[in-house]
């Protein structure tokens, strides 16, 4: 049997990465590959709690779930303004996008 | 070394060599490809944890739609298909910096914490965990409420994007 | 006896004593034979996969009035294989500028999508891969990663025709999943399951086709649509695009796309069988033997596939934007309406006799096929009467 450590430290890991992606890439898209990794380390975290906890007890797959509805949109409205912003601007970069008005 | 955790190990690894290259590779549609892969391990990884539900519903929701999503938004947004410029930006060793921190900090908390090697519990044969999912989503006394906001939420999202992304002729 | 009754457990029992007196952890031992038996599976598919070239081959020479393939073999049976020396020796090109990796990786994905929704198919009652209870969503999850093979090809292609294929495709797979997910659900809300098996378990009194031939037919057209084929092969469509989203794959990548597509087809056909004409049960013969069962199953995968077959040759392509509408503005919103009188009936109907149930369930469908036949009719004939109103003036000005 897998210990839970292992998932934890998976989970903490697969975080970790998606932080530094989200600290350091220009991209804006890039930011947000970033954070769909942080919410699926949060996802892991969440069912392996629910399978190493009371089984019967569903919350951490309905946590889950709302997890992945969030995600949608989330992605869905995000790169809604991507698009956007890229078709006033011209740009994607994240430090170029310094006015508060175009 | 049982079969179980050797598969986990692959997928595991598999999982975070695919996230690393999501965040360090500098072509954007293969950073988007990679995240592909990762999305698919952490399905690998649900089903291992008995969550099969769950999984697939990683792989539709994930690989179906928001990768997707993502590739077209990556292919719209670029002027020219070469990545010439850099895709770090001037802080990256601060961010790597935090990133090793924060996973130091989880690590140290995880051993201080005595519940760590707990063992799963045996899941009865006549437990099935989509049904219950199912009638715990849509009961008042569990969840329903939630998982409507959730939807509304879903709906918001949806009018907002078209909202955002529509172009006035 | 027991063999006949029971193969694969009967198989995977024997190979693992073997494997144990080898001196092998039983653990392993049973991850290797499941292994085994996957492999096993994937040989057979592949098999029934060449033959599906020379039926696809002679099926559409007969709708187009000719006798196809008959040179190689007894009616043309050995044509596959010179198919495939043919493929394989032909010149492999990649294009210059290229995405190597993306490029190369589609076909395999390809056909890996259709290989994967074999796991939870039930072949017989006891000869089936996993019994997933989730199997119906399995099918959209394979479905997504065929939409992944289209777009890395199309983007790996580096070329501008394969790039408009592999796009119009994810549109319309995106699209047309909608109606197909919700007509998955009219099954799953018969059998009370998304188990395959269980809910072919649960159609020993009838076929969900009688009780819900909407959904069934909406189930084929979606159907239709994800596969890519006729009338719906807008990806493809050679008199716009040269061939779409392969039309720089050459030798046996290019075979990879075609027999993926032609399994693909053969997989729906099965599915479809599965969830709305029993699978492999055909008036209790299937208890006798499940070989017996699975050549029932067989013939309906294969009926299934005919008929996908018939349609594709012998409809025209339409455009891009009148299936775009077709799906949003009528198919999407027919299944919506279906799936939420399914459900409301199958409340109200719970408790009264089958014979009750089966009946109020058709006659629901019926009317609202009728109802949706209706307003289609009343749209397109204001439709027509606007550009017909317009007309005399266009005539006028000649």
């Amino acid at each position: 049997m897998i210990p839970l450590s292992w998932y934890l430290f998976f989970s903490a890991a697969l975080f970790t990465i998606g932080l530094f992606g989200v600290l350091t890439r220009r991209n804006v898209i890039a930011i947000l590959l970033g954070i769909e990794l942080m919410l699926n380390a949060v996802n892991v975290n969440l069912v392996a709690f629910w399978r190493y906890g009371d089984v019967a007890a569903m919350t951490g797959q309905v946590f889950a779930i709302i997890v992945f509805a969030v995600a949608a949109a989330e992605v869905s409205a995000g790169l809604a303004l991507v698009i956007s912003v890229y078709r006033r601007s011209n740009t994607v970069v994240a430090e170029d996008l310094d006015l508060l008005k175009f | 070394m049982t079969p179980e955790k050797i598969i986990f190990l692959i997928v595991a690894g598999a999982t975070l060599v695919s996230a690393l290259m999501v965040v360090t590779t500098r072509n954007i549609v293969h950073a988007a490809f990679w995240l592909i892969a990762a999305l698919f391990g952490v399905a690998a990884i649900f089903a291992i944890l008995n969550a099969g539900f769950i999984a697939v519903v990683q792989v539709v929701v994930y690989i179906g739609a928001i990768a997707i999503l993502f590739i077209f938004a990556v292919m719209l947004t670029r002027k020219d298909l070469r990545d010439t410029s850099a895709q770090q930006n001037r802080n990256w060793q601060a961010g790597a910096l935090i990133a090793a921190l924060t996973f130091g900090g989880l690590a140290a908390l995880f051993q201080s914490w005595e519940k760590l090697s707990v063992a799963a519990p045996a899941i009865p044969s006549s437990f099935d965990a989509v049904a219950e999912l199912g009638s715990q989503l849509t009961s008042p006394s569990a969840y329903v409420l939630p998982f409507e906001v959730a939807s509304v939420l879903l709906l918001a999202a949806m009018i907002g994007a078209v909202y955002i992304a529509f172009t006035r002729k | 006896m027991d063999f006949l009754n029971d193969p694969l457990k009967v198989t995977a029992e024997w190979l693992e004593g073997i494997f144990g007196a080898w001196g092998m952890n039983a653990a392993f031992a049973h991850v290797l034979v499941v292994f085994l038996g996957v492999l096993l599976l994937l040989v057979l598919l592949m098999v029934v996969d060449i033959f599906l070239v020379w039926m696809e081959r002679k099926v559409v020479s007969r709708f187009q009035d000719r006798i196809g393939p008959n040179r190689v073999g007894p009616y043309g049976l050995i044509q596959p294989f010179a198919d495939i020396i043919k493929l394989v020796i032909k010149e492999d090109i990649t294009p210059n500028g290229a995405d190597r990796a993306l490029y190369n990786l589609a076909p395999i994905l390809s056909m890996m999508a259709v290989l994967m929704v074999w796991a939870v198919v039930p072949i017989a009652p006891v000869i089936l891969g996993t019994d997933l209870n989730v199997g119906v969503l399995f099918l959209i999850a394979a479905g997504a990663i065929g939409t992944l093979s289209i777009i890395m090809a199309g983007w790996g292609s580096n070329n501008k025709f394969a790039l408009i294929g592999g796009f119009r495709q994810v549109a319309v797979m995106v699209a047309f999943e909608v109606p197909m997910l919700t007509m998955l659900l009219i099954p799953t809300i018969f059998a009370g399951s998304m188990n395959m098996n269980a809910m072919i378990q649960a159609q020993d009194k009838i076929w969900y086709f009688v009780i819900s031939p909407l959904g069934a037919l909406i189930f084929l057209i979606a159907v239709i649509a994800e596969l890519g084929r006729a009338p719906f092969d807008l990806a493809e469509g050679e008199s716009e695009l040269v061939a779409g989203f392969n039309t720089e794959y050459s030798g046996m990548k290019f075979g990879m796309f075609y027999a993926g597509e032609l399994l693909h087809a053969m997989t729906f056909g099965g599915i479809w069988a599965i969830l709305f004409f029993g699978g492999y049960r055909f008036f209790g013969l299937e208890q006798v033997s499940p070989f017996l069962a699975a050549a029932i199953f067989l013939a309906k995968a294969l009926i299934g596939y005919w008929i996908i077959m018939w349609v594709k040759y012998t409809m025209v392509r339409i455009r891009i934007d009148q299936m775009l509408a077709f799906n949003w503005i009528f198919l999407t919103p027919l299944s919506f309406v279906l799936l939420m009188v399914t459900a409301l009936m199958n409340a109200l109907l719970r408790g009264t006799p089958s014979w009750v149930y089966g009946i109020g369930m058709f006659f629901s469908n019926v009317i609202l096929a009728w109802l949706a036949l209706e307003i289609a009719r009343s749209v397109s004939r204001k439709e027509r009467e606007k550009i017909e109103g317009a007309k005399p003036l266009a005539e006028a000005h000649h």
